[in-house]
């Protein structure tokens, strides 16, 4: 067996092949396939998120629709080598349209034994698994909680399961660069990255450019890396162990310019992408919470654009800050989770009372309570509609999927300084972390976003509206002649001077709630995937499920089915039309991470006899799944 | 313009809905009389305050104003004072608002050295819930909810600020007029964060809290006032000192052979001296003025100095090269 790295001629011969030229000399048969799912998994000081994301950027590179969905553990550093340290990152490319991770993994590359006891039961039968042979040692097994060794004693018969020397072989890799044994250990992720890239016909540029760029300033790491990658595509070229290769053709994409993009990271564009478009300053008050925080940290970088990132001391003040910031004239954000949205509560109402433009980010995650910080759970609806004492209505937007982070942060800055009035973004941990391919939009059509801050003492009445919108004046400390004082005591109509007076009180109250509900008015008609003018039943969804339902209904439909699929941008208001829309379908069934949230709502709503599909174990829709409760729903 | 402003300038058309006889009053007034002398242009000056009665204070300024929620008036000034360093931000609070539910954000916004003017209004008491012992009242206050009286240990205001490193911190005393009106001076011309306690009598829950700082024939006995590179003295007669015995303060008599170059002279400067006076308790006289200086750069200053310094190095902001930068790929 050939060696990778052993001579430089035959590193040479090995150079990794574009797939945009696959009739290069191929030793062994290629296979072609449609879509394939990988997913690898080890101790979380692997570095398989790193392994992940370059299999992501090669497959982009290859021209392929994907999804992915990183699978961290709670704890930052589990003991080594037990199931609660396993992270996961796992990647669906196809030759078609992608729009989920993906139910099953194809390919399962695991460094431990406790990787492979975390992931093997979401398996299918004939799946790929390729295991760190080395790792199952005696004492690895039993921290896994495996009582005989599974390579031998015929559990994993129904996969095809490849052993490989991991560590040995990148040991010989790196032998010439004097490296020590931890440091050599770091690169084994790079050579399953290199065997997995020659399995799939990966190209190896972005990994080996990205290598370049991440060890600039150290030559030893560098070079180490890069080795280890290349060894492992040699390796998977030279052994006997791999019969064949794949291949995924590049898919129909729609001409653009694209770039991977994660929720977090689009949401902190828009943010961006709205400040640039309104002309002011972005302050983002923020406490660090999971899965949230890389929003902070995105933004942070982006100092040159007017960004003022503020780490408060805690979630109350994030939110405060942001608003006090807003008194000011800048577009003041706040991001969090869950638990922190519990927090903010009294803040939002502060801001809903003195109607000054907001927007809250709520990155969701499995709760209650702490509950499991990196998974995914949609329960935070009603408490983003409804949290707050007293009638506090504002506008609340879902994203559907990572690229769509940046649309909906965009458009809730837009809304909130044309309303006056905070507005709550919902995204997920499944959003936050996940990555799509995403077309960048074209910057002249990005919704212009006009702030005018009037300066004008003529007539000026801190409540005097808008009489479209009704959105008061935003009128900023530091214009001569126009100081005025606000608060969250109940204010008079138009003067915003201190008011007991009841029916001061309910007019008050019944605008605000008018001025929220007439946003309605702009949204544009519900889209029907499927039959707009009615059929058997339609899946009503929000949020992160977009892709998992949508696959879901278009297999359905392939078998017959007249299933449709209407999905919620806007949870508040909902569009006009929506009522009629749903009215048109035998059944309504409204599938959501939670117990029934939405449901309740269009229920409530519309007296639609309308049911649910719910999960809250911290985990998305698995396509399959909703196949089947589509199944029942219709018989 | 700004030199042209009054007093009237900055009184607001709002009726004053304190008790009367409240100590508030008196510091609104003084307020009111001070502002135009700094030659701030009024609608640069902006009040923001929580809940309780000293928070109704930004309606009765005739400038801007943000009456927010319960503590958390630090945490918006501060998203306010970082996003527009040029405006003059006052946070009025009181002990309950800012030591207890709010206290969290007074020591951080301290901490940062965020350019506030912090006015902590301290009465030792619940004054708008009528009547429950605050963070400030002595343990064994008798109040509707600590009929057996308190068990609680109080805060010391001014400890609180030294402790949290806060880069101005003084006391006076609401009925001090000349006083407190120096302090706010004082207060205005720091560059950083300022902390005021001024003690506020609630005569309605709380009548005669500081009565020994305000009662004319008692304060000279129990009040002293401190002056940067002054000898501590104090008494009716001017006659009592503070002496250091190791990092232990005694009075003195100066007639009993003590002469003033004995005394203690103070220091503005001093972290360590600011803590010692800050702790004294009877028989010690209570001191009020400038406790602690210090001329670190505000956070705002820095903050904003680190924008500055992003545009120049990486170039203002292009959103075109933002998104399309880095590693896209072009489908045709
Ligand atoms: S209750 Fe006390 S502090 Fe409040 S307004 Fe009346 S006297 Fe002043």
């Amino acid at each position: 067996m050939a060696l990778p790295g052993g001579s430089a001629g035959q590193e040479e011969g090995a150079r990794p092949r574009a797939p945009e030229a696959p009739q290069q000399p191929q030793r062994k048969p290629v296979i072609q396939r449609s879509q394939v799912v990988v997913r690898f998994a080890g101790d979380s000081g692997d570095g398989m998120q790193l392994a992940g994301m370059q299999l992501t950027a090669e497959s982009a590179l290859a021209g392929n629709d994907l999804a992915t969905l990183p699978d961290f553990p709670a704890e930052i550093r589990a003991p080594a080598g037990t199931l609660a340290g396993v992270s996961g990152f796992q990647l669906n490319f196809s030759s078609n349209e992608v729009f989920t991770p993906g139910d099953e993994p194809n390919v399962l590359v695991a460094m431990n034994p406790a990787a492979l006891k975390a992931n093997i039961d979401d398996l299918s039968t004939g799946a790929i698994v390729i295991v760190d042979k080395e790792a199952f040692t005696e004492s690895n097994l039993k921290r896994a909680g495996y009582e005989s060794n599974p390579l031998t004693d015929h559990s994993l018969d129904r996969f095809q399961v490849f052993e490989v020397e991991v560590g040995r072989l990148t040991t010989l890799a790196l032998r010439e660069l004097g490296l020590g044994n931890r440091e050599v250990q770091r690169c084994r992720n790079m050579f399953v990255l290199g065997l997995v890239s020659w399995l799939y016909h990966r190209p190896l540029e972005p990994t080996l450019s990205w290598l370049n760029r991440r060890f600039e300033k150290s030559a030893e790491l560098r070079e180490a890396n890069l080795r280890a990658v290349r060894a492992g595509y040699n390796f998977g070229e030279a052994t006997e162990i791999f019969a064949s290769s794949y291949q995924v053709p590049p898919a129909r994409i729609e001409p653009g310019v694209y770039r991977n993009i994660t929720g977090n990271s689009a949401v902190a564009l828009g943010l961006v992408a709205a400040a640039v478009s309104a002309g002011r300053p972005l302050f983002l008050g923020s406490y660090p919470i999971t899965p949230a925080s890389d929003i902070l940290h995105d933004l942070a970088a982006y100092k040159n654009f007017g960004v003022y990132t503020f780490q408060a001391e805690d979630e109350i003040a994030g939110v405060n800050a942001a608003i006090g910031a807003a008194f000011g004239g800048a577009i003041g954000v706040t991001t969090t989770s869950g638990p922190g949205m519990d927090l903010k509560a009294e803040a939002v109402g502060l801001a809903v009372k003195v109607e000054l433009p907001l927007v809250i980010v709520d990155v969701q995650r499995a709760g209650p309570s702490t509950g499991m910080p990196t998974k995914p759970e949609q329960a935070d609806l009603l408490m983003a509609l409804y949290g707050r004492h007293g009638e506090a209505p504002l506008p609340v937007l879902a994203a559907a999927t990572p690229a769509d982070c940046f649309e909906c942060a965009y458009e809730a800055v837009r809304l909130a300084v044309k309303y006056m009035t905070p507005v709550i973004v919902l995204s997920d941990s499944n959003l936050a972390n996940g990555a799509e391919p995403w077309r960048l939009p074209e910057l002249e059509r990005l919704a212009p976003i006009k702030v005018e801050f009037r300066t004008d003492p003529e007539g000026y009445q801190p409540y005097l509206r808008d009489e479209q919108t009704l959105g008061r004046p935003w009128v900023i400390p530091g214009t001569p002649g126009l100081e005025h004082r606000i608060g969250g005591l109940s204010s008079e109509h138009l003067t915003g001077n201190v008011s007991y007076s009841p029916t001061n009180n309910e007019l008050m109250v019944r605008i605000r709630a008018r001025k929220i509900a007439g946003i309605a008015r702009e949204l544009a008609p519900t889209t029907v995937f499927g039959d707009p003018e009615g059929g058997d039943l339609v899946i009503l969804a929000w949020g992160s499920t977009f892709g998992a339902v949508r696959e879901a209904v278009k297999q359905a439909r392939a078998a017959g089915r007249k299933v449709s699929h209407v999905h919620l941008r806007y949870l508040n208001p909902l569009p006009a039309d929506l009522g009629a829309v749903l009215r048109r379908f035998a059944k309504v069934m409204v599938a959501e991470l939670n117990l029934g949230q939405l449901l309740k709502l269009v229920r409530a709503e519309y007296l639609i006899d309308a049911f649910g599909c719910n999960k809250v174990q911290g985990r998305p829709f698995k396509v399959s799944e909703l196949v089947a409760r589509i199944e029942r729903a219709l018989k | 313009m700004a030199g042209t402003l009054t007093r009237k300038d900055f009184v607001s058309n709002q009726e004053v809905r304190w008790c009367p006889g409240c100590g508030d009053y008196a510091i609104l007034a003084q307020v009111q009389k001070v502002l135009p002398e700094f030659g701030v242009a009024r609608e640069k000056v902006v009040f923001i305050s929580g809940i309780g009665c000293s928070s109704r204070f930004p309606y009765y300024m005739n400038t801007y104003g943000f009456h927010t929620i319960h503590g958390r008036a630090p945490a918006i000034a501060t998203g306010l004072k970082v996003t527009r360093p040029d405006l003059e931000v006052w946070v009025v609070t009181g002990d309950g608002d800012g030591l207890s539910i709010g206290g969290n954000h007074l020591v951080h916004a301290l901490r940062r050295n965020i350019g506030l003017k912090i006015l902590l209004f301290n009465n030792r008491i619940y004054g708008l819930t009528k009547g429950q012992y605050s963070p400030t009242s002595e343990v064994g206050k008798v109040t509707k909810s600590t009929p057996m009286g308190s068990v609680d240990f109080p805060f010391n205001p001014i400890a609180v600020a030294l402790g949290a490193h806060a880069s101005f911190v003084c006391r006076a005393v609401d009925v001090e007029q000349k006083h407190l009106g120096e302090m706010l001076r004082r207060a205005h011309e720091h560059r950083g964060g300022a902390f005021i306690e001024i003690f506020q009598n609630c005569n309605i829950f709380n009548d005669g809290a500081f009565h020994e700082l305000t009662d004319k024939p008692l304060k000279a006995d129990y009040q002293l006032i401190l002056e940067h590179g002054k000898p501590l003295i104090f008494g009716r007669n001017r006659d009592k000192g503070v002496r250091l015995n190791g990092h232990k303060p005694e009075i003195v008599t100066l007639a009993n052979g003590a002469s003033e170059k004995d005394l203690l002279v103070h220091d503005e400067t001093d972290p360590a001296l600011g803590f010692i006076l800050a702790n004294f308790a009877p028989p010690m006289p209570t001191p009020i003025g400038v406790f602690y200086v210090d001329s670190r750069p505000p956070f705002e200053a820095e903050m904003n100095r680190q924008l500055e310094r992003a545009k120049e190095q990486r170039g203002v902001g292009d959103l075109r090269k933002l998104l399309y930068g880095g590693d896209t790929w072009t489908v045709s």
